[in-house]
């Protein structure tokens, strides 16, 4: 595993549009539910600092992959990918409409830097793991898979296939990002974490607000293990 | 040979020669791939028992540009994993060569969780797949090794039924017994064709066959069929009547369409006794064919 520096990681991806504005542009005076907000904070640190991705390089094999699994959190998701340069940003100024290619969901055949089209919750892991199991079938062993899910979707059973499978057969490119904002109806507070080490992957619990904290966990995989960070994120807190 | 025999050697073969093939298994015919699996230990994949993954890591195989057999018994491949087919391989844009055994009541004495006479009606609710529906163990290798060679989405559908000799066709319907012009018209599919002969033997019946009910025949259709057609297919009855139907859109016919019934059986026993529940053997066949024509006199 070649880690670069964050310096670098952020060199290449480009000065950072400031995504208040986008956001709003892609709000266009609706409601945003919480969300949209719990998951900015690991977007920003994983394309300002981690992910090695750029426009230029969004169909190059060595390229590190982002899944959005959560598919709904789109907004933060647009407006990065716009600050990014990866679509235009006059494209956030219209989601949804009859001609927009940004729906309520990603469609990866649609918006450029869009790995997988995501919505109907549980996809995401799988994919991931076999993509992760594509790259290493081909000798690809830089690239890295990131799956974004929230806490509420760890309720579909696929991901649980998806975490036993990836822990048993030491999946060591593969990083799971669960957004834990407490939204699951039966959920297991604090224990996330234990639901991916006892399969055998390491895991990082971190402040989903914290960017520091963030990048640490992001970038703390041993090598050897597949590895997921829960970034927790309270409403008020 | 089984057709499930041809399907493990020749995926055992294809994976030696290209290694862009991979094989997704969830612990169905493991233990057949072990070889395989030792020497091609990237890119053999045994998930276990778990049929959602198995599809998932197909799709993101396909994502990395490799070309995925997945494979399982016919209802965990398609019925429980439905959505995976729909959304990790058809909705990302990439595809898969999926391979069913049991076919729809192969392990009759399995009970109803292991049949699956569905399977190729739920395909049929997606867009662009071929589908083939061998009749003989050595039709299996010409049609794997074209689906994998491909990049389209295919399914195969084994069964431990079938006929006496394998037909080398190209997916078109071919004629096996040709009753000259205007005579009804029996399309058999796959497995089923030597009980259809058997049924129409001393009948003025066009018989013809295919291996590749998606995508349908139709121009061939319209080349052979008169004023009656007769389907004969070993997954659920009616599953081509659609595509019949708009064959010949603009001619007046009438369609008989035998298959599997949707009704639960609730019995064991054997295929054979399904295949006559299920008016499927030759006999049955016989008497529905007959009293359609006669109907139509």
């Amino acid at each position: 595993m070649t880690v670069m520096s964050a310096t670098t990681r952020a060199a290449e991806g480009g000065p950072p549009a400031p995504l208040g504005p986008l956001l709003e542009r892609i709000r266009a005076g609706r409601e945003f539910g919480p969300n949209v907000y719990s998951t900015l904070d690991v977007l920003q640190v994983l394309y300002d600092r981690v992910l090695r991705i750029t426009p230029a390089t969004v169909d190059d094999p060595d390229r590190d992959r982002f899944l959005l699994s959560k598919g709904h959190a789109v907004a933060g998701y647009y407006a990065v990918l716009a600050a990014k340069g990866f679509v235009p940003v006059d494209w956030l100024d219209d989601q949804d409409g009859p001609d927009s290619l940004l729906g309520e969901h990603p469609d990866r055949l649609l918006v450029p830097g869009v790995e997988i089209g995501s919505g109907s919750l549980g996809h995401g892991l799988g994919l991931g793991a076999g993509t992760a199991l594509g790259l290493r079938a081909q000798g690809l062993t830089t690239p890295r898979v990131y799956v974004l899910l929230g806490d509420a979707e760890l309720d579909e059973g696929s991901n649980h296939e998806a975490i036993a499978y990836a822990g048993a057969v030491r999946l060591a490119n593969l990083t799971a990002v669960v957004i834990d904002n407490d939204s699951a109806s039966h959920g297991w507070d604090g224990g996330i974490a234990a639901r991916f080490t006892v399969n055998g992957w390491t895991a990082a619990t971190v402040d989903g607000r914290d960017h520091d904290a963030l990048y640490d966990a992001l970038t703390g995989q041993d090598g050897s293990r597949p590895h997921v960070v829960v970034a927790v994120v309270r409403e008020g807190k | 040979m089984m057709m499930r025999d041809a399907f493990v050697d020749t995926t055992t073969a294809l994976l030696a020669e290209q290694p862009r093939t991979a094989l997704v298994l969830a612990d169905i015919s493991a233990a057949l791939f072990a070889p395989a699996a030792g020497r091609h230990p990237d890119r053999v994949l045994n998930v276990g028992i778990r049929e959602q993954l198995m599809v998932g890591v197909a799709g993101g195989l396909a994502l990395t540009g490799l070309r995925p057999i997945v494979h399982s018994y016919a209802p965990f491949l398609v019925e429980r994993a439905y959505e995976q087919i729909k959304l990790d391989l058809d909705h990302q844009g990439v595809s898969a060569v999926l391979v069913g055994i049991g076919g729809s009541y192969d392990r009759a004495a399995a009970g109803q969780t292991h049949r699956s006479p569905a399977d190729v009606a739920l395909i049929d609710t997606l867009a662009g797949w071929t589908v083939h529906v061998p009749g003989h163990a050595g039709e299996v290798p010409a049609l794997l090794r074209a689906a994998v060679a491909g990049d389209g989405p295919a399914y195969l559908r084994l069964s431990t039924l079938g006929n006496d000799r394998p037909r080398g066709t190209d997916g078109s319907l071919a004629v096996v017994r040709d009753a000259g012009p205007g005579a009804p018209l029996l399309v058999a599919v796959g497995p089923m064709l030597d009980a259809a002969l058997a049924a129409v033997a001393d009948l003025k019946v066009t018989v013809a066959y295919t291996h590749r009910p998606r995508p349908f025949d139709a121009a061939g259709l319209r080349a052979l069929a008169g004023a009656e057609v007769i389907l004969v297919e070993p997954y659920l009855a009616g599953t081509s009547a659609r595509l019949v139907g708009d064959a010949l859109v603009d001619r007046p016919h009438r369609l008989l369409s035998l298959g599997v019934g949707r009704e639960e059986l609730r019995r064991y026993g054997s295929a054979a006794d399904h295949a006559r529940w299920h008016g499927l053997d030759a006999a049955g066949l016989r008497r529905a064919v007959s009293a359609f024509l006669e109907a139509g006199r």
